[in-house]
């Protein structure tokens, strides 16, 4: 069926129907929204990452005075605090992406679909093994 | 055990209510009732105007969902058991407009069900003398959870995009897509790529997953919409990579 301007792709009201509004606040009111929406904010804190590192490299770039002074903002009390609540939800925000790897994929092997946790399982273990690689480069001291 | 259980039943009446209220009935309370038990027995002995849809009473027909407690469920298969002693809450689905007490107008996922074309396209059917389009059972595997859909439209009540955007197709009739897409006998899935390539088909979806959480027949609508999200996502970068425009 094909909309055109005499029939527009949305159902028209019809007088003795009740439509109700959907709240403003939709997402406060069921815990699997709030998630949602949480998970979707976590984006902003996966950018503050991005921007801080993009810009510790350009301190870097400018030597050690530079760096240094940039390394003191970072233990100022509020970067510290917006740096914690940034850990945790970029951690969410991981969690979910591997989640939904399963989900977008459907793998048949031999005729049978691989179940999810052996889709997302190894991109966990992939996220874990490097993780554990950049920290013992970084802190080996 | 008490032996009675109290349903808070949304009423609303188009020709003297401006708005749905509830009405509370008091209904036996028996173990092997479901949700769509009590509202029969309102009907037969208390009001007989109150007004829902239902047919099979087994999960099959698709046509008795309903909110109960806020959440969309089938009420043949929601045993008054799983709320008792707590009063019983019963809405229309959400996200529809309510024509009369518990029934909704389902027109508009009636049309973009139809705009998905989920029936089986050939490019030229082959006469009926050389018999059956076969299957063997992996092929039929690959599409059938899809195909458990009941259009019971639970999803849609689920879905906040739905809600928020009347023009968002939504979760059954996408996945309906993609259950003629995967369907070995279909050749029709380049005719349903521009209805699904949409802002207002797959790329609505922002996955919340609810759809597939609610759905009685375990469809995985959001699975389907994911997974046709990266079919055309890769279309896209081999159209745009390939000199033949990945035809």
């Amino acid at each position: 069926m094909k909309s055109t301007a005499a029939t527009p792709p949305y159902t028209l009201n019809h007088p003795r129907w009740y439509r109700k509004r959907v709240s403003t606040y939709w997402w406060l009111q069921r815990w699997e929204y709030l998630r949602f929406v949480l998970r979707e904010i976590s984006s902003v804190f996966v950018a503050i990452f991005v921007v801080e590192t993009l810009f510790q490299i350009y301190a870097l770039s400018r030597g050690p005075e530079a760096y240094a002074a940039f390394v003191n903002f970072l233990k100022s009390p509020f970067v510290l605090a917006l740096n914690i609540i940034s850990f945790f939800f970029v951690v969410f925000h991981s969690i979910t992406w591997f989640d939904l790897s399963a989900r977008a994929m459907s793998i048949r092997v031999g005729g049978k679909k691989l179940p999810g946790f052996m889709i997302s399982g190894p991109n966990f273990v992939a996220w874990f093994v490097i993780s554990a690689v950049i920290a013992w480069l970084l802190l080996r001291g | 055990m008490a032996d009675t259980i109290k349903l808070e039943v949304s009423r609303y009446s188009p020709e003297t209510d401006a708005a749905p209220h509830f009405q509370s009935f008091e209904v036996p309370f028996r173990r092997d009732w479901v949700v769509l038990d009590a509202l029969n027995y309102i009907k037969d002995k208390q009001d007989g105007s109150l007004t829902y849809r239902w047919s099979c009473r087994m999960g099959i027909c698709g046509s008795c969902g309903m909110l109960v407690n806020g959440e969309p469920k089938l009420t043949c298969a929601t045993f008054l058991a799983d709320y008792a002693p707590s009063p019983v809450r019963i809405e229309p689905l959400r996200n529809f407009p309510v024509v009369r007490d518990l029934v909704i107008a389902m027109n508009d996922f009636m049309r973009k069900l139809q705009k998905m074309k989920p029936w089986l396209i050939r490019k030229e059917e082959k006469p009926v003398s050389e018999g059956e389009y076969l299957q063997t059972p992996e092929e039929l595997d690959a599409y059938k959870q899809f195909s458990m859909c009941i259009n019971c439209m639970l999803c849609y009540a689920a879905c906040p995009v739905y809600g928020l955007d009347p023009l968002f197709s939504g979760p059954a009739a996408i996945a309906l897509a993609q259950r003629y897409n995967l369907d070995s006998r279909d050749q029709g899935a380049k005719d349903r790529f521009p209805v699904l390539s949409q802002h207002d088909a797959i790329w609505g979806c922002t996955f919340v997953g609810e759809c597939t959480r609610v759905c009685p027949k375990h469809v995985d609508p959001a699975g389907a919409i994911q997974q046709y999200k990266l079919t055309a996502a890769l279309d896209w970068v081999k159209s745009v990579l390939l000199p033949w425009g990945g035809k």
